[in-house]
């Protein structure tokens, strides 16, 4: 499928974050066929764009790649109304009380569930810092948005993610679309 | 410091991303702020609970399959084919060597007090120096620890323990070979914010180990022993990071 001078560079820079780039378009797709798709395609584009590469952090160079080939996809495949732009500043506030703190119990599916009911914003962060353990400027470089506001994203998600566990069951409706 | 402004800071704590300063600030707030101390115990329960539930999800092999062409029949992707990066690697060793050989010389001729181990760690920071010009920083890169060790196999004689300590705030970036007072060394490569840091890393000899600590044109470097290798880290973060990726290191 690639070919070229450069196959042999790609291969050796950028096709060891094949796992990181579709675990990425999976999380954000929430669909391991979808994902597929999405993430070959990004690889092509990346494959074509490697004249642009220079050196320095080839996983964060093709997850941008990744994220921006998932959202064109989810835009012109609008799924509902799910895709609204999420207005972050008027999450509620988590709220403190123990239950809320209480998540010993969760298992994948909950998390899974929980995870995937989040706006892409958020689902796009955890992802990133909780699975594939990018730093804060990693973040920032593959999100485009200033190294400042990656930490207040993360907290905010964070609550998020807690509000959804929950609250078990109440967000399932939005999945199935 | 009121608890609104550590909200956010709670999480740059737990994510390894404050600075020494604003870490010890939180840290002193956390002793008197019962809350506080509560949401930093449920953030970490809350990211141990992701971490258990597994939910990565590597890629399938067909789309590896797709992506590297069935008719040439590759499997595997590996780190830099190794024929088209040894010829120079080992040209730009040897005139490392060379280069080292001749300041060690010059510095043998001209003692100013400085003493072994102080030659060794200027050699160390001259190493890490060069690193930083365009390209030289990895030989293989790879933020993930099981691409990068099996790479020095064959191209050192040991195999240098490789970790990444991403989710402490010291991802792994890749790593290289280095010649230090004559030897060839692993060299691995963290990042700290915007930082490098170059980790050497050999086997300890008796007599013959990077050891103590210090500043050098402006970089500090910090030595340890562990399982019969010798560790020096380089860089120009803060001697207090030094010590938390050394610490790092022997936690593992």
């Amino acid at each position: 499928m690639l070919e070229g001078e450069d196959r042999a560079r790609f291969e050796a820079i950028v096709l060891p974050h094949l796992d990181a780039a579709f675990n990425l378009a999976r999380w954000l797709l929430r669909n391991r066929t979808d994902a597929e798709d999405v993430t070959q395609d990004a690889v092509v584009r990346a494959f074509r764009a490697f004249g642009t590469y220079r050196s320095g952090n080839a996983r964060a160079w093709l997850l941008q790649i990744v994220r921006n080939t998932c959202f064109t996809w989810l835009r012109q495949n609008r799924m509902a109304a799910e895709f609204m732009e999420f207005d972050e500043t008027t999450m509620p506030q988590e709220s403190k009380n123990p239950e809320t703190l209480a998540l010993a119990g969760s298992d994948r599916e909950q998390l899974t569930r929980a995870l995937e009911s989040l706006p892409e914003s958020f689902r796009e962060i955890l992802v990133l810092r909780e699975l594939e353990g990018c730093s804060y400027k990693e973040i920032a470089e593959i999100t485009s948005r200033p190294i400042g506001t990656v930490m207040s994203a993360l907290a905010r998600a964070r609550a998020q993610l807690r509000n959804s566990l929950s609250q078990p069951a109440s967000k399932e409706a939005r999945r199935a679309v | 410091m009121p608890c609104d402004q550590t909200q956010n800071q709670l999480h740059g704590y737990l994510d390894g991303e404050l600075d020494p300063l604003s870490a010890a600030n939180f840290e002193k707030h956390l002793e008197t702020c019962p809350d506080c101390k509560q949401s930093l115990a449920a953030e970490e329960a809350l990211h141990q609970s992701i971490q258990k539930a597994n939910l990565y999800e590597r890629a399938p092999e067909s789309l590896r399959r797709n992506l590297l062409g069935k008719s040439e029949g590759r499997a595997e992707i590996k780190p830099f084919p190794a024929t088209r990066v040894f010829p120079w690697r080992w040209l730009a060793a040897a005139a490392v060597f060379l280069l080292a050989a001749m300041v060690g010389w010059q510095q043998l001729q001209k003692p100013r007090g400085l003493t072994e181990a102080q030659l060794i760690a200027a050699s160390l920071v001259d190493a890490h120096l060069r690193s930083l010009q365009p390209g030289h920083l990895t030989d293989v890169e790879s933020t993930d620890q099981h691409t990068v060790k099996p790479w020095f196999n064959g191209r050192i004689d040991f195999a240098p323990p490789v970790r990444d300590f991403a989710n402490d705030g010291f991802p792994l970036l890749g790593g290289r070979l280095d010649v230090a007072g004559g030897r060839t060394v692993a060299a691995l490569v963290y990042a700290r914010r915007k930082h490098i840091i170059s980790v050497f890393v050999e086997m300890a000899q008796a007599g013959n180990y990077w050891n103590g600590a210090g500043e050098a044109q402006g970089y500090h470097w910090l030595a340890w022993q562990q399982n019969g290798f010798s560790f020096c880290a380089v860089s120009d973060v803060t001697p207090s990071d030094l010590e938390q990726l050394k610490q790092l290191f022997l936690a593992q």
